[in-house]
């Protein structure tokens, strides 16, 4: 039988992200799957020694761009621990807001490139039509689209006015009809159940052992979400996570688009939950101790750790993202999968190798 | 948190993977000039457990990675960034996960110096 090593990537028509594989093949089979990292390398953790605690806030947005505001909120949330800070409980619904509001866009961006993945072009382009409701909310109520920069160390920056709150429930109650709108065709239609039902499995005792993160924990049946950490408003919103059991990649999808859906009725019960009151409240003094904090990112459990020595300077930032989290699973399902399944096997872990190598 | 000894790291390991946790992070700080720490986090039913452990500049550390399977990449990163070699590593890329065979300082140490690419 034919051996044959296939690059697959950094540059790839299907893969955006500059993740390199070294696919060791027999005829159509891959066997064996070695990732290379390093292409977009920026030492975003180093940063820390020579930008203050404050100014790390703006470093850590970038770490991602997709889920900058889920990054700010757990580096905020770290230094509030440490500096022992209460945060308004406003500013804490506000921050659920928006952390919804950036998983609801990311997940629909990561659908659109799923369904572009397997050739389902007039799919992809839906699912980005939809998330561009939510780009817009986030630039009205924030002045940017992607990196929001509201949070800070003590609360948010912005407020939301009753009008905007009223749009925002407007907006979200259409995106949410627009993505029910096209469950049938995400989830029935037999080309997407033919590409991604069974591919790229992962039993839920694989997922637990490998430390799978998100989605794919969930989608392979372990019932594990951040959320229930209760950090933000969530210890006063109900949330259940979002779990299936069949550990592929249609099970993947699955999760996210429930997830994308579960994430307008947060957003709902945060807007109508909310109080009046303070949004921050001011931060005196430095950060000195060690924590360690998580959230879940839209794809999923991101951990911080940061050392402060009561200077303004922290000692150590180190990041933990979901996809770090899921490249040795990646590694793990790769081996017996189709040559031609590869696109959509890697892309159902949603990688972001901006956040991988941060 | 408790302290283990660089012997005991990989028994430890074994002891959190047989009591049901998920390995979530190891997380590298440079203490001074002559030694780092290594935060090993695990996770169970949402609660951390974490140990540590002191690693001489110069000394190898014993790889979780046979144990734990997950491990690899962030050991792998650790080697990159700290300099901190790891025995026993299930896919050593050998200092060369992130940077090229031609760089030869070590990232994230403040008194960084030359290296060489393991081959």
């Amino acid at each position: 039988m034919a051996r044959t090593i296939i690059p697959f990537g950094p540059q790839h028509p299907v893969l955006p992200e500059p993740l390199h594989l070294k696919l060791v093949c027999e005829d159509e089979i891959v066997k064996e799957a070695i990732p290379a990292l390093g292409y977009v390398h920026r030492g975003l953790e180093k940063l820390a020694e020579i930008r203050d605690f404050n100014q790390m806030i703006q470093i850590v947005e970038r770490v991602c761009g997709i889920c900058s505001m889920v990054h700010s909120l757990c580096y905020c949330q770290g230094i509030e621990e440490m500096m022992g800070v209460e945060v308004p409980e406003r500013a804490k619904y506000l921050r659920t807001v928006w952390s919804e509001l950036h998983r609801m866009h990311s997940h629909l961006l990561w659908l659109g490139l799923f369904a572009d993945a397997f050739g389902f072009e007039s799919l992809f382009m839906q699912f980005w039509r939809i998330r561009e409701r939510i780009m817009d909310l986030n630039e009205a109520t924030t002045g940017s689209r992607v990196i929001v920069s509201v949070n800070v160390v003590g609360g948010v920056r912005q407020d939301l006015t009753p009008e905007q709150c009223s749009w925002i429930l407007t907006e979200v109650a259409q995106a949410e009809k627009e993505i029910n709108s096209i469950q049938a065709t995400m989830l029935e239609d037999y080309t997407v159940c033919k590409r991604t039902k069974g591919v790229a499995t992962l039993t839920k005792e694989q997922a637990y052992e490998l430390g799978a993160a998100g989605p794919m924990l969930r989608a392979s049946g372990v019932s594990q979400d951040m959320r229930q950490l209760k950090y933000a408003a969530f210890h006063k919103i109900d949330f259940e996570p979002v779990v299936e059991y069949d550990g592929d990649c249609y099970a993947r999808a699955k999760v996210r688009f429930r997830e994308a859906q579960q994430s307008v009725d947060l957003v709902r019960a945060a807007i109508s939950g909310m109080p009046q009151g303070d949004i921050a409240v001011p931060v005196k003094g430095n950060p000195e101790g060690e924590v360690i904090t998580r959230v879940e990112q839209p794809r999923g459990e991101c951990m911080y750790y940061m050392k402060g020595n009561g200077t303004k300077f922290l000692e150590r930032v180190r990041i933990r993202t979901p996809t770090f989290a899921n490249v040795p699973p990646l590694i793990a399902f790769m081996p017996g999968l189709e040559l031609a399944d590869v696109p959509v096997a890697v892309l159902s872990i949603d990688p972001c190798i901006s956040c991988t190598e941060r | 948190m408790k302290e283990v000894t660089l012997d005991a790291v990989v028994g430890e390991a074994s002891k959190m993977k047989s009591d049901g946790q998920r390995l979530v992070a190891l997380s590298c700080t440079q203490l001074d000039a002559d030694n780092f720490d290594i935060i090993y986090t695990f996770d169970k039913e949402l609660v951390l457990t974490n140990y540590r452990v002191t690693v001489p500049k110069g000394t190898n550390c014993p790889s979780i990675s046979g144990v734990i399977f997950a491990a690899l990449l962030v050991e792998n990163e650790i080697q990159d960034q700290f300099g901190i070699m790891f025995d026993g590593l299930v896919l050593d890329f050998g200092r060369t996960l992130y940077l090229d065979e031609e760089i030869t300082t070590i990232p994230m140490c403040n008194n960084a110096k030359a290296m060489t690419v393991k081959k």
